[in-house]
């Protein structure tokens, strides 16, 4: 079936079966690959994507349902690593493999979108789902608080 | 070169030297970004380095940007970072004008290990291939010196090279205006390498990974992110028991679905049960992988399992239990009087203590494409050996390996499990190429990813001590089993009493036995192998035995080291600075664990809190470490925290189950790691010991972790703990 997605603010035509989960159409038919397959349960968070700013699991995301909806990867938070997120995440030097830091990213910035200033226990709540194997939790957290100060600045 | 510069050099203080900057310099600062090897189909397009070639790991442009190739893989752990600054040093180049590129797998082969080593696995890369890295930087500085003494009139000796240029008196030029020249200059002598730390203008200083730029916008690639034209997706299904056979199998119900591109059947090679080796499969394949994975539920396959198919987890712990009243395989000399010692004692302690099979999992599932041509065959797999690769593909379609060309890609992480590169993941892609014509991308579902990998072994230990009048022990008695496919001795250092027959305690007899039991499960290294299992055993029992003869158990544990230094160091250390108490109220404990591995003694204090009903709040782990030296404390904090995440992920909530020869918890609901949520405070003290001893630190901060839980859960609930995972304990109460 063929329709269309906003993507990263442009609108792209896509052909898959409707229930194919975007984690899916962004990497094999857009080529937008930032965005990670880690478990396909949401469990994991690798594939953490916003849909008009929520931070949504994109494994479980069918794509049909983001018709008329703004999709934002991370390929498109930022044209050169700008955001306040990624500023951080450079600074404090978070990501070792690298492979969940995307969705970390997308699901650090809802938060930050949500939340100015958000407390240990709303970052804690809001990073749960996002597991990372290499261990960078005490880096992810110092670096969205960093985000956030660079934020109000 | 010095005992203690090769010390220096070793690999795992030094990428974290490499890994350091931190802090705000970043910003505004012109990072060279290190890109993933060019993806792409077309021949020869593995490097893109423009300029001229001095040598082959080196290109200079007149430009004079330099591109470094980085014959090693990345997978979190800096190695482009290191490989860079190893040769920039010896080059004499600035940071800023430095492109990295991967190195070419096929021409390192092609050429006679022209690379001399592309693996990247054991600790070894600043380690062991520092000298040719550095070799290589130095040869090229000398020639391209050469070419302007040449041009200028004057002897080499009187011409300087220093950060991209040339100069001699009032001559002057740039690496770029004489690369052309330096690369036909012939040396009658290599130049020696600097390996006095004291005169490095570079390494040392703590740069930032280069490799941490492409990791915060998605541009980062990985194999999973490989992407060729006319590529196909296939989804795979092996025999849900390791090593059982494919009877038959029914596929009608997916053929007429959209997308549908065929269904392979993969054979494993009879008789070859090795690490890289494919099982029995299904492959099912369609024009998206979302297709290819949801049709392969609808195929019926009909296996023989054999007897594997009986097994489970509670079935080897009844095997193991009894394995330990048997007399074992001697671990080193063994001694006669510890069982007679411990048979006439008027006090002893005994316990057992069980852990499951664990896995990697690590956040890149499984994967590999392979596109097979008639003239070439192209690889992308996660794998830490780019040439293995290659031999690999080339033993499956028996091809001349000298036509096949690894890509490296970023790995989403490794663990000891080669990034899933030793797997049979990457024949099974070869084989449907081959078989398709097309290039195809296989993708193992996390289930499949879970449920295929090389599980780290269900072990089991037995542990007895008599004490004396002192409380101390008399003599030690030790028994420890392992399930590994095949019944296998070792991987690398580890065995199936590792961590607790080189427990460094002053026992006046000790002795210890093991047993390599068999299972269809193959196995592997897992990140600080051996004593990540049974450092929890042998630390865990310490306690017990520390507590029964009326001893602090951190006293015991310095009294039982008297006369080594290093582990005195340590232990005072941890004495001083973590204010480990065994008086605290009830529902609240500390807890201590010391493990040594890599060389590196690691000791851990950790602070726990159990609610009434059990709930276990883990609040801090403070780990004291003497790594010998340490050349950049903020990095090395950094593995460390990782290590203690993946050791307690495993010892809290991890616990691969095995039911009907097959694992039941195949997704991270029900394999459940440890979370942001979970993860304690860490602090990382490095009590370095200097002289000649230099140990590794990506690893062993992570073994003493779940002893000292363990030991801390014991103050505050009087519960011990002697199996993992400790979510399957009820820890409550009253
Ligand atoms: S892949 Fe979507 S949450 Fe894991
Ligand atoms: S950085 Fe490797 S999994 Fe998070």
């Amino acid at each position: 079936m063929e329709f269309s997605l906003t993507i990263n603010g442009s609108v792209q035509k896509v052909d898959v079966d409707p229930e194919t989960p975007l984690l899916w159409v962004l990497r094999e038919n857009v080529g937008l690959t930032g965005t990670k397959y880690g478990c396909g349960i949401a469990r994991c968070g690798a594939c953490t994507i916003h849909v008009d700013g929520q931070a949504a699991k994109a494994c479980q995301y069918p794509a049909s349902a983001a018709v008329g909806k703004k999709i934002t990867t991370i390929e498109g938070l930022s044209k050169d690593s700008s955001h306040p997120v990624q500023v951080a995440w450079m600074e404090v030097g978070v990501p070792q493999c690298g492979y969940c830091q995307s969705g970390q990213i997308m699901a650090a910035s809802a938060l930050l979108a949500k939340r100015k200033k958000p407390t240990e226990a709303e970052i804690e709540a809001a990073m749960a789902d996002n597991l990372c194997r290499c261990g960078t939790y005490l880096k992810i957290k110092e670096a969205i608080n960093r985000a956030a100060k660079i934020e109000q600045s | 070169m010095t005992e203690q510069t090769k010390q220096i050099l070793s690999r795992r203080s030094f990428i974290q030297g490499a890994a350091a900057a931190g802090g705000g310099l970043m910003i505004g600062f012109h990072m060279p970004l290190a890109n993933a090897a060019t993806i792409g189909p077309n021949p020869q397009s593995l490097t893109t380095a423009v300029g001229t070639e001095i040598n082959a790991w080196l290109v200079i442009d007149r430009d004079n940007t330099v591109t470094i190739r980085i014959p090693h893989t990345e997978m979190g752990q800096g190695g482009i970072t290191s490989v860079a600054l190893l040769i920039a040093e010896e080059l004499n180049v600035e940071w800023s004008k430095i492109k990295t590129e991967f190195a070419d797998a096929n021409r390192h082969l092609r050429n006679n290990k022209e690379y001399k080593v592309m693996s990247t696995h054991g600790s070894q890369l600043v380690r062991l291939q520092h000298p040719h890295l550095m070799q290589a930087g130095a040869s090229a500085r000398e020639r391209l010196k050469q070419a302007a003494a040449t041009a200028w009139g004057v002897d080499r000796s009187k011409v300087e090279a220093k950060l991209g240029v040339l100069t001699s008196g009032s001559h002057t030029g740039t690496y770029g205006e004489f690369v052309d020249a330096a690369a036909t200059v012939k040396l009658d002598k290599e130049p020696a390498i600097n390996t006095d730390p004291t005169k490095w203008w570079l390494l040392g200083k703590g740069t930032m990974r280069l490799d941490i730029p492409n990791k915060v916008n998605g541009s980062a690639k990985y194999a999973m992110d490989t992407k060729v034209p006319g590529m196909v997706y296939a989804a795979v299904k092996a025999s849900p028991v390791p090593w059982g056979t494919l009877k038959s199998f029914d596929d009608s119900a997916i053929k007429k679905r959209p997308g549908y591109v065929g269904t392979v059947q993969l054979k494993a090679v009879p008789g070859k049960r090795g690490q890289p080796d494919m099982q029995d499969a299904i492959a099912v394949v369609f024009d998206s992988w979302y297709r290819a994975k949801t049709a392969l539920d609808l195929v019926k396959v009909e296996w023989d399992f054999g007897e594997s198919g009986k097994t489970s987890s509670a079935q080897y712990y009844v095997e193991g239990r009894k394995l330990l009243d048997q007399t074992g395989q001697l671990t080193g000399k063994g001694d006669p009087r510890a069982a007679e010692i411990i048979a006439a004692a008027s006090k002893v302690v005994t316990a057992q203590y069980e852990r499951p099979f664990e896995t990697h999992a690590r956040m890149e599932p499984i994967n590999a494409t392979v596109h097979v041509q008639a003239d070439r065959v192209d690889v992308w797999s996660p794998t830490q050996d780019q040439s293995a690769a290659i031999t690999i593909v080339a033993e499956q379609l028996g091809r001349d390996a000298k036509d096949i060309y690894a890509h490296t890609m970023f790995l989403g992480g490794g663990f000891g499990g080669n990034g899933g590169g030793g797997t049979g993941v990457t024949k099974q892609a070869a084989e449907i190429s081959k078989q398709l014509g097309k290039p195809v991308k296989v993708i193992w579902s996390r289930e499949e990813d879970l449920a295929q990998d090389k599980q780290r072994p269900l072990a089991l230990a037995k542990l007895t001590a008599s004490l004396g009048e002192d409380g101390l022990p008399t003599a030690l008695f030790t028994r420890g089993a392992w399930f590994t496919q095949d019944g296998i001795n070792n991987f690398g250092s580890a065995t199936a009493d590792y961590g607790i027959s080189n427990m460094s305690y002053n026992f006046p007899v000790r002795h210890h036995e093991r047993h390599n039991a068999k299972t269809h499960i193959p196995g592997s290294t897992h990140r600080a192998p051996g004593a990540n299992q049974m450092g929890f055993m042998a630390e865990s029992f310490i306690d017990e035995i520390a507590i029964a003869g009326g001893w602090n158990p951190l006293d015991w544990r310095l009294k039982m080291t008297e006369g080594q230094d290093d582990y005195q160091l340590v232990l005072q250390t941890l004495k001083d600075k973590a204010g480990f108490r065994t008086d605290l109220p009830k529902g609240q404990g500390m807890g201590i664990g010391v493990v040594e591995s890599h060389g590196t003694i690691a000791a851990a204090c950790a602070t726990v809190n159990v609610s009434r009903r059990g709930r276990l709040t883990i609040e801090k782990l403070l780990v004291v470490l003497d790594a010998g030296h340490v050349i950049n404390p903020h990095a090395a904090a950094e593995q460390c925290e990782g290590s203690v995440c993946w050791e307690l992920s495993h010892a809290w909530m991890g616990g691969l189950e095995m039911e009907n020869g097959r694992f039941i918890n195949t997704n991270f609901d029900s394999y459940n790691l440890l979370r942001i949520d979970q993860m304690p405070e860490v602090e990382t003290i490095f009590a370095s010991s200097g002289g000649t001893k230099w140990g590794g630190l990506g690893e062993p901060a992570g073994p003493p972790a779940p002893p000292a839980v363990a030991n801390a859960i014991w103050y505050a609930t009087g519960k011990r703990i002697r199996s993992t995972p400790f979510r399957q304990h009820d820890l409550s109460w009253t």
